[in-house]
């Protein structure tokens, strides 16, 4: 019974630990658009704007790799049922 | 078909302190570090100034490509860095591009993005100490108030298991999805399959062709390239900023 209460609980700790995915997604959309607009703006740069939009993208993902990290931990690794 | 998603197998235990596990992560890490020194040694085996042959072009190109990154993110003055910078680029993207032959990637493992943010980590306060003296090393964590203490200490921490953090989330995060869908599609061929009669036909997964290829090519040969790059890109700037 505390086994699946656990269980239940970390599943929906996983869930909420995944919405932390928003804010990279809302954050890499910005640095696209303005990215498509400095291309648009001067279309002779395109390289180095593209290459400095996959870095700062990449780089900015790393919040939603931590919700992940956190959720593939309580999925795979769970430390909460080896406490009982 | 069931999903299947574990840590790295254990391939055979060292006898001492009472059994160290050598997991597959290490002996992969093995044959990427035999691959980078058999390419190294064969790129390098005949130069020659007066007639380069086709190989050594190769790999004075790749020479300078590597310069070249480090001369616009670092400057000339940290030329001594040169081997360190190639020898993580190559090593993360190899060993991170090996999941492509089927073999687990041993920077899917945490372990082994820690130990190579924990060298860049030294590395950093090496210069640290290098540039600011013994006395600046430690009154730079008070700066600008003594009430910040805590916070650059902390901040401190968080760059080597940041770098850690990235890596390992990046590649072992395309490993657990590239391995979902496997299993999603053999359960899509077998749901179409079924009807047939014959029991060898309806197990051959159809659908696992092609569309994994797909997928194969963002998480293993993007994903990876650009996630060495990045590795680089953050040491490079961590350790020129300790300059000033």
């Amino acid at each position: 019974m505390e086994k699946a209460l656990v269980l239940a609980a970390s599943a929906i700790g996983i869930g909420l630990a995944m919405i932390a995915g928003l804010g990279p997604g809302i954050g890499e959309g910005y640095a696209v658009g303005q990215a498509c607009s400095a291309i648009g703006r001067q279309p002779e740069a395109q390289g180095k704007i593209q290459s400095t939009m996959i870095l700062g993208c990449a780089i900015a993902e790393t919040t939603g790799i931590y919700s992940l990290v956190v959720s593939l931990i309580l999925l795979f690794a769970n430390p909460l049922v080896k406490l009982l | 078909m069931d999903v299947a998603i574990n840590g790295p197998k254990i391939v055979f235990t060292l006898p001492f302190f009472g059994g160290i596990n050598v997991t597959e992560s290490i002996t992969h890490s093995w044959i990427v570090l035999l691959v980078v020194t058999g390419v190294c040694y064969w790129l390098t085996k005949d130069l020659s100034v007066q007639n380069p042959s086709k190989k050594q072009i190769v790999a004075e190109k790749l020479v300078l490509m590597a310069r070249d990154l480090l001369d616009s993110n670092m400057g000339k003055q940290w030329r001594g860095y040169l081997p360190y910078i190639g020898t993580i680029l190559a090593f993360s993207f190899l060993s991170s591009v090996m999941s492509v032959a089927g073999l687990r990637s041993p920077t899917a493992d945490f372990s082994v993005t820690l130990a190579m943010a924990l060298v860049t980590f030294v590395l950093i306060e090496y210069n640290f100490f290098k540039s600011k003296g013994f006395l600046g090393f430690f009154t730079r964590l008070t700066e600008p108030v003594i009430v910040m203490t805590p916070m650059n200490i902390i901040s401190e921490v968080a760059t080597p298991l940041s770098l850690a953090l990235r890596h390992f989330g990046n590649i072992a995060s395309g490993a657990v999805i590239t391995a979902l869908v496997y299993g999603a599609l053999a359960s899509l061929s077998r749901v179409i399959l079924g009807w047939i009669p014959n029991t060898f036909i309806a197990n051959i997964p159809v659908f696992q062709v092609g569309l994994p290829a797909v997928l194969s090519i963002y998480f293993d040969l993007f994903s990876s390239a650009i996630q060495a790059y990045i590795f680089c890109m953050l040491t490079m700037a961590n350790i020129a900023g300790t300059a000033d």
